[in-house]
């Protein structure tokens, strides 16, 4: 294997801020130059907040790491005008198979419906889509420092002050809210002491980029007892670059550092793959986890992505739920400096039952593929017996379910429901997308309230974007469940604040105080 | 008589997936047998229908490998 290269390294710049004599105030500092940490610093630079955006170091690029990205988490990269280059270079899957033995189980389609301008997934290395978020924080003038490492925190009454380390040495800044993107091992977390609670398990994961040229559909190719692989459970998946993603449990008592040896890897994925015309990329050993801090507010030191929770990799639900972390909190962050701190509450509230969501999915995932006793192994193994013949059997074998935006049911955003409705989302739910016009309706709700509404008078008093439909636009009616003269508030994260089967301004305008006074 | 319902009935399958292995949670090898056995009869009675309940015994016995069955 050679050795592994930077993707892309950044320059370190010094700034001026590290000259002043008393430390410089911003009203938002992100620690943690990721996924996430990208996506919060370009949605505040587009609704005009400046924010500084440190980290640690000044390279990306050791490993694939994330590799599926979801339909919500392009999307919202899409309304930041960086979708294109992941879509451009992602690649597009639509059919996952599940194996047994040598055995096709089943396959599923993702595919369900027509009619949104992203799909369900790409795969795309984590280097790729940092870099692109990258060039378009850059492009918007987003402060990022590159080789500032936090040190320090202080909490003071108007704001925290930080203390950051660099290759000139150490400086401070003041800031309003600072908001803690620093992955899995966050060191803010230790630096506030803060408890990272849940479940490891046991069996370890083997994840290896193989690169090779090779004829196998792009699909996702997940093995239960895969013959070349005694025992234990393997997944294939396609990135670009003609990479390869290839995920091999092992027992819980393997030697981790033996493990992941190139000389011990090739052999196993030899036998896999049938022949040895590939190269090793990136070789890492795993004991997946599912924790969360209790809460991820803390004062004005607010937690996001593998820093405030984390999953095993089942369902892609690391990454996509980070970002859609920084999706409800970017706007939610522009009110509270915008004197309406009132919200921020209801990001821990939201996002705390997002991640239970997401770690009750990938938990029990990862259960399915590692049962941890007899019991549950004889269970797992009924049920893919039972799923070669029936549909139920199907439905009970879990490779990992798949990362959907989570509907905030019981938010205190949300106006509930005055009357039923036959179809569409609910109060709190993530919108669908649809097409719209010659368009979709994704590209058209701007990055506020939006008001959607279909033969309804729009009169109101209140600052919001209102987006008609039109009678051709049947897709849009149909999933939206619309009937003549009604409408729906839409966050600007794209969940329902509010929906009306007769659109009145009165109702609208207290539904929209709800959902941004709160 | 409407026969065996093999498509999936439950809207969340995983939930009472585990819900089951819950059950057996901390329990023996000899105990999770007891516990299979008993949640066996409970789950028949639902079926009130012994021929409905005779088709799950042939799909049951179909995943067993290497048995003969006489009823298949």
């Amino acid at each position: 294997m050679k050795p592994a290269e930077p993707f892309v390294r950044f320059a370190y710049q010094r700034h001026a801020d590290q000259a002043r004599a008393k430390p410089a105030s911003h009203p938002v500092v992100i620690i943690g130059a990721g996924p996430v940490g990208l996506t919060l610093a370009i949605d505040l630079k587009l609704r005009g907040i400046e924010c500084v955006l440190l980290d640690d170091q000044d390279r990306i690029g050791e490993g694939s790491r994330a590799i599926c990205f979801a339909k919500r988490t392009l999307e919202i990269w899409d309304r930041f005008g960086c979708a294109a280059p992941m879509l451009d270079k992602g690649v597009r899957w639509n059919v996952g198979k599940v194996f047994q033995g040598e055995d096709l189980l089943y396959q599923f389609d993702l595919l369900a419906e027509p009619g949104h301008k992203m799909p369900a997934f790409i795969n795309l290395q984590q280097y790729y889509a940092e870099k692109f978020l990258v060039d378009r924080a850059q492009a918007l003038g987003v402060d990022l420092r590159w080789l500032n490492r936090v040190i320090g925190l202080q909490s003071g009454v108007q704001s925290t002050r930080i203390t950051i380390e660099t290759p000139d040495g150490s400086y401070s800044l003041d800031a309003r809210f600072v908001i803690a993107c620093d992955g899995a091992r966050s060191p803010m977390r230790s630096m506030l002491g803060l408890e990272f609670m849940g479940e490891q398990f046991e069996d370890q994961f083997l994840i290896a980029d193989v690169r090779m040229t090779a004829d196998f559909p792009v699909e996702r190719w997940f093995w239960f007892d895969p013959p070349f692989h005694g025992g234990q459970s393997c997944l294939l998946h396609k990135q670009p670059d003609d990479v390869w993603r290839i995920d091999l449990q092992l027992s819980p008592d393997t030697d981790t550092e033996h493990e992941r040896q190139p000389e011990v890897v090739r052999p196993r994925i030899a036998r896999m793959l049938g022949h040895g015309e590939f190269e090793l990329e990136w070789i890492s050993v795993y004991r997946f986890q599912c924790r969360r801090l209790e809460r991820f507010v803390h004062g004005a030191v607010i937690f996001a992505g593998d820093a405030a929770h984390q999953v095993s990799p089942f369902g892609a639900r690391g990454a996509n739920s980070g970002v859609q972390d920084a999706d409800n909190l970017g706007w939610k962050l522009a009110a509270a400096l915008r004197g309406n701190a009132g919200l921020i509450e209801s990001y821990d509230q939201e996002r705390s039952q997002a991640a239970d969501e997401n770690i009750l999915n990938s938990t029990r995932a990862t259960h399915f593929i590692a049962p941890r006793h007899k019991a549950e192994a004889r269970f797992r193994n009924a049920a893919l017996a039972l799923a070669r013949q029936t549909e139920f059997g199907k439905r009970f074998v879990n490779s990992g379910r798949l990362s959907t935006p989570t509907n905030y049911a019981d938010s205190p955003l949300s106006t509930k429901d005055a009357a039923p409705w036959s179809a569409g989302p609910p109060p709190g739910a993530p919108i669908p997308d649809a097409p719209l016009g010659n368009g979709y309706l994704s590209e058209k709700l701007g990055d506020g309230f939006a008001l959607l509404h279909w033969r309804a008078s729009a009169a109101t008093a209140e600052a919001l974007r209102v987006v008609d439909v039109s009678d051709k636009d049947e897709a849009l009616i149909a999933r939206f469940g619309l009937t003549p003269g009604a409408g729906y508030l839409i966050r600007p994260d794209r969940h329902v604040a509010a929906r009306f089967q007769n659109l009145r301004p009165a109702a609208l305008a207290v539904a929209l105080n709800k959902a941004y006074a709160a | 008589m409407t026969g065996l319902e093999t498509r999936a009935c439950f809207t969340d399958p995983d939930a009472a997936y585990r819900a089951i292995i819950e059950a057996h949670r901390g329990l023996t090898e000899s105990q999770s047998a007891d516990l299979n056995a008993a949640l066996v009869l409970i789950l028949a009675n639902k079926l009130v229908d012994v021929a409905v309940l005779g088709e799950a015994l042939v799909l049951a016995r179909g995943t067993i490998k290497g048995l003969r069955d006489p009823h298949a």
